[in-house]
């Protein structure tokens, strides 16, 4: 037991406690008083993207968390045949459209050192091919073990990409509606495919037909469909979720 | 007559008061999180015994279509919540005050007594000690239960850069579950908790805020 007071007997206990119980509810009043307004100045700040900046400020110190602690070695687990779990489910058909107009498929690509140079779908898929059966995850908080195959994103960059790295990756459907921005290191880690089959069998135009982008550091929102633009770029991108109050880093 | 003693130190009083609305931060949060894939329900065979939640739940705490800023909020206040769970520990630690908090050979025995003694089935008084068997377990069980809070969130958090520590918590999904499970735990805590508060009284409550209580004289033999 702390010895900081002597034990008091009788009424001069009394009222000492008295004079002690006084003083520590009136800390403790104006402790709840500064939570209380502390909370009412978070919810009160200007909104940055959908969030009052203080927590946008957060989120951008915990993403400089991530990249630092981040590493291309570290890969999301993969899981066998047996577990794949059909049908895929989808989510969000922003940007896309049902017309199966994916004949001639070009994706536009777009960085400093070009004014932009346009590419057949089959020079894409030319690439090597890889394939992956990961666990998609949506940031509403389920998850699938899915199969993709494609070609590395990582390739791709190396073939029609800048020489020098850029900081940034965006991507958009061909009308621009929905684009996703990504950091270097997680657009060319090497589970990031740019796909044209889920579960062995081509795209449909709800997954994205005819190509679209699949990570596995990041949540579903930023594996785009229906890619029609890539550009590279050392200024961070806009992303479509980010506008609408979500995490622009997003990284798993 | 009384005399006046100390109790409960300064530290522990106000890691104890803050971690109540940062942990309340974390719990409204992390409903607006699981109201985007509200999975969990106890079921007993092909029925439905209760849904987490129904829907006048999430309606009269506004809970709906808050998956965004719920996110923020709890990748805010985790920050909050994990410094003044880890700073508690350590103090504890250094301050020699884990030996009142962990259990020790007596504390099984100790609990029973306590919990047969709250349900007034047995009349002799508690061994004296600052905190029973019973608080003992519940005291050093909850902590725990932080320390699972925040390795089951970071699982979740970064389940690819922390994929070794998904797999072990049983992978992505059981992981999430855990999580939320220990959440629904925090919540039987509290429970209970206040329950005891208020059937302890007034003279307990005021140490956990002042850090001194009123002792009477003739049981001073164990202070």
């Amino acid at each position: 037991m702390r010895k900081d007071l002597e034990p008091l007997p009788g009424a001069e206990a009394e009222r000492h406690m008295r004079r002690l119980t006084r003083r520590s509810f009136v800390v403790g009043a104006l402790a709840a008083l500064t939570g209380v307004g502390a909370w009412g100045w978070l919810r009160s700040r200007a909104t940055d993207d959908g969030l009052p900046w203080p927590l946008r400020r957060v989120l951008d110190f915990n993403r400089s968390l991530a990249e630092g602690y981040f590493s291309e070695s570290r890969l999301a687990p993969t899981f066998p045949a047996e577990a794949v779990q059909e049908p895929a489910r989808t989510n969000g058909l922003v940007g896309l459209a049902a017309d199966n107009a994916t004949a001639n498929w070009k994706v536009v690509v777009e960085h400093p050192e070009t004014a932009g140079q346009v590419v057949a779908l089959e020079t894409i898929l030319a690439l090597p091919r890889q394939e992956i059966i990961n666990e998609l995850k949506c940031v509403e908080g389920w998850s699938q073990v899915i199969q993709w195959s494609g070609v590395r994103f990582a390739d791709f960059a190396a073939k029609f990409g800048p020489r020098r790295p850029t900081r940034y990756v965006y991507l958009a459907t061909p009308d621009g509606s929905y684009y996703v921005g990504l950091d270097w290191a997680s657009a060319v880690h090497p589970q990031t495919l740019l796909a044209d089959l889920v579960n062995g069998a081509p795209l449909t135009w709800n997954h994205g037909a005819p190509l679209r982008l699949l990570l596995t550091v990041k949540y579903g929102y930023k594996s785009l469909k229906r890619v029609g633009l890539v550009r590279f770029t050392d200024r961070r991108p806009p992303c479509y979720w980010t506008e609408r109050s979500y995490d622009w880093y997003a990284g798993l | 007559m009384n005399r006046l003693e100390t109790k409960h130190p300064r530290a522990i009083r106000w890691m104890h008061w803050i971690n109540f609305p940062v942990l309340v931060a974390m719990i409204w949060s992390g409903l607006l999180i699981y109201w985007a894939n509200d999975v969990y329900a106890i079921r007993v065979g092909g029925t439905t015994l209760f849904h987490f939640f129904p829907d006048w739940f999430y309606r009269a705490l506004n809970l709906e279509h808050g998956l965004a800023i719920g996110m923020a909020y709890h990748f805010t206040f985790m920050w909050f919540f994990a410094i003044n769970g880890v700073l508690y520990v350590l103090y504890t630690f250094i301050s020699g005050e884990w030996r009142q908090l962990l259990p020790n050979r007596r504390t099984p025995r100790e609990a029973w007594q306590t919990i047969l003694h709250d349900l007034r089935i047995r009349k002799e008084p508690l061994p004296p000690g600052k905190f029973n068997g019973a608080q003992r377990l519940a005291y050093t069980g909850v902590i725990l239960m932080g320390a699972g809070s925040l390795l089951t969130g970071l699982s979740i958090y970064k389940p690819t850069q922390l994929a070794w520590l998904t797999s072990l918590l049983g992978g992505y999904e059981w992981a999430r579950f855990e999580h939320f499970a220990l959440t629904v735990g925090y919540v039987l805590f509290f429970v209970i908790h206040i329950t005891q508060v208020i059937r302890a009284g007034w003279n307990n409550f005021r140490a956990m805020v002042t850090g001194y209580e009123l002792v009477p004289v003739e049981e001073q033999r164990h202070a």
